[in-house]
């Protein structure tokens, strides 16, 4: 028994990935949870349009509403728009009584609690929520469990394709053939692309079937928005197989990784109403943004110019997730090769495809260095 | 053309890999890098074919395209049929149509594979999937077959047929080195090299390594010192470094086995690590 449990701990010291999971997810557990898990939307951003909406706007409760945008000569248009571009959780228009409050019915909290505020304004203002009328929380989970589930594919499956081309050895094999690193990913990746891809349009149209969440923006800036966001989580696969040595290593790993994605990235709760400094995180995470695109596409029909930054933020992390993969990927495959001399008969090969793959440069400066 | 790889130093960390190894191969020839576990024999083999970055050392060798590599851990993709896997190693290196079938099926002919061409390779028994890892590192004809010791747990029947594979290669012009833990092996190359601990114990043919070991060994079946003796069936031999063994002991030519094993030991003493 004594050597049985001296055999564990001796097993778990060299099992850093276990221990800091053992030690960092309770820590990280409860950090979420207390700044994060929480549904109650302290302020929303409103916008007061129409030829009261001065007037209007400073009889709103300053502590919920932060009226970012007064526009006097603004319509009933102009405020769907507003809420259309995600700009405001709530637009008033004045100008008629009562006034009219449109709600964003996307952000499911968020508008909870502004009908709840309006409701004490009596009869002065009525509420019409768009986008989301019942404020069916299937209506916004599904948009995001489109996003859960390539993130899943992307980080988890991948890797572990990745991985196994580690531990049965093959990846030896590989960096060895005269195949570039890009190419090995590109190739690994592709069929889990597609079938990310195939499980993307199933869901959506589930979803729009089973629970009739609308689908009521352009489908090639939501297929765009889903590309971007695929190569994203797919290059975190590859960055997680790079880091791991076997299938287990990649799953504990990817789900580190999983994890804050769903609870932080405002799928569950809303950023909103997260305390700074953990809403940040969600802030750093591609689901967020992901989820950005697809409940405004799919519930707002909101366009690409509304979702630039979104666009952007999944543009810019999978250059960088993609390219940190690779060059790590790259490591893994094709370590520099000093001193490496390309046989004269093979020449005619190496120049036939120049630096292919793990395969020498041809060098001149023979001799040794050392 | 030799292909080589001279006055080879790796390093991992503080463990010194190989220091100042060198190993050529000619073509048409086979070379057998021989060693127990830990010698370095995988670690000079994946410098030549390019896995690994010498610290010190040059290597000289042809183009990934005509190099043909099986490694110690695999060989082959397990969820992949046997044709599968030789259709995938031919379109890596621009086979298709009829050359690659053609080329496919007589390499799985000899190969004795052919009636298992749909089985996956996990599948395969260890003799059967190293027999096709090697039908797919000839696959596109190398220049340079290198082989990470292609029988390790292998049959004896099917070693008999690697080793058939390994010559018929050799003779088709390619330059061969495989590293292997049995000696008996490393006798059928042409020139062989004996690694201990990441240095070169000797190197030549069979008969220059022979000709160049110094001292005696000795036939007992009570060892003098054991810590210079070895087992060999029922009896130990005992090595005598370039000293004359006792009145009573019965003197032997030694084989190679004998050579390697007593010049391991002797380098063994001379750093201070016999146990």
């Amino acid at each position: 028994m004594r050597a049985m449990i001296v055999k564990e701990f001796r097993e778990l010291s060299r099992d850093r990935r276990t221990l800091a999971m053992l030690i960092g997810m309770p820590l990280l557990l409860l950090v979420i949870f207390g700044y994060a898990a929480n549904f109650r939307v302290p302020t929303v951003t409103a916008a007061a349009v129409g030829p009261g909406a001065s007037r209007l706007a400073a009889t709103l409760p300053s502590s919920f509403f932060d009226v970012t945008r007064i526009e006097p000569s603004g319509t009933r248009a102009d405020a769907e728009r507003l809420l259309k571009d995600n700009t405001v959780d709530v637009a008033i228009v004045t100008g008629r009584q009562p006034a009219l409050a449109l709600v964003d019915g996307s952000n499911l909290f968020a508008s909870q609690a502004i009908v709840s505020v309006l409701n004490t304004f009596g009869d002065k203002i009525s509420s019409q929520i768009l986008y989301n009328p019942d404020l069916k929380t299937s209506w916004v989970m599904v948009p995001a469990i489109i996003g859960l589930i390539l993130t899943f594919i992307g980080t988890i499956v991948t890797s572990i394709g990745l991985v196994r081309e580690r531990e049965t050895g093959t990846l030896e094999q590989l960096a060895v053939m005269p195949i570039r690193p890009s190419t090995v990913i590109l190739g690994k990746i592709s069929p889990y692309f597609l079938v990310a891809s195939l499980d993307m349009v199933v869901i959506t149209g589930l979803g729009m079937l089973l629970f009739s969440v609308p689908f009521n923006g352009n489908a090639f800036v939501f297929a765009l928005g889903a590309a971007l966001f695929l190569f994203v989580v797919l290059g975190l696969g590859v960055l997680i197989s790079t880091i791991s040595q076997t299938a287990g290593q990649a799953i504990q790993t990817a789900f580190m990784f999983l994890l804050p994605q769903i609870l932080l990235s405002g799928m569950i709760f809303p950023l909103d109403a997260m305390a700074a400094g953990v809403r940040w995180i969600g802030y750093l995470l591609p689901l967020t943004y992901f989820t950005m695109i697809s409940q405004g596409v799919m519930l707002r029909g909101a366009s690409m110019a509304s979702l630039w930054l979104p666009f952007l933020m999944l543009a810019v992390m999978a250059v960088v997730v993609f390219s940190g993969a690779t060059l790590r990927f790259r490591r893994d495959l094709a370590p520099s090769r000093h001193h490496r001399h390309v046989a004269a008969e093979a020449d005619a090969d190496a120049d036939a495809e120049p630096h292919a793959g793990p395969g020498p440069a041809p060098t001149t400066d023979a001799g040794r260095s050392g | 053309m030799t292909y080589a790889v001279r006055s080879a130093v790796v390093r991992f960390g503080d463990t010194l890999a190989l220091d100042d190894v060198t190993l050529e191969v000619e073509p048409g020839s086979v070379v057998a890098v021989v060693g127990g576990d830990g010698a370095g024999k995988t670690t000079l083999l994946r410098g030549l074919v390019g896995r690994i970055r010498l610290e010190h050392g040059e290597v000289d060798a042809p183009s990934a395209h005509q190099i043909g590599y099986l490694p110690a851990t695999a060989g082959s993709w397990p969820a992949l049929t046997v044709a599968q896997n030789m259709d995938f190693v031919g379109g890596v290196y621009g086979l298709s149509g009829t050359t690659l079938s053609a080329r496919r099926d007589e390499l799985l002919r000899r190969a004795a594979l052919l009636d298992v061409v749909d089985r996956p390779a996990s599948q395969l028994s260890g003799g059967m999937r190293r027999k096709l890892g090697f039908a797919m590192a000839m696959l596109h004809d190398p220049q340079l077959l290198v082989l990470d010791e292609p029988s390790t747990g292998v049959d004896p029947v099917s070693r008999i047929d690697l080793w058939r594979l390994v010559s018929e290669a050799a003779a088709a012009g390619a330059a061969v080195v495989m590293s292997t833990t049995y000696l008996d092996e490393a006798e059928r190359a042409a020139t062989l090299l004996a690694l201990d601990d990441g240095r070169m114990l000797a190197s030549g043919t069979r008969a220059d390594v022979l000709r160049s070991f110094d001292g005696v060994v000795a036939r007992t079946t009570s060892p003098h010192r054991r810590d210079w003796a070895w087992r060999r069936g029922r009896e130990f031999h005992e090595y005598w470094p370039g000293e004359a063994a006792p009145r009573d002991a019965t003197t032997l030519v030694p084989d190679l086995e004998d050579v390697v094993i007593a010049l391991s030991l002797l380098r063994r003493h001379r750093h201070g690590l016999a146990s």
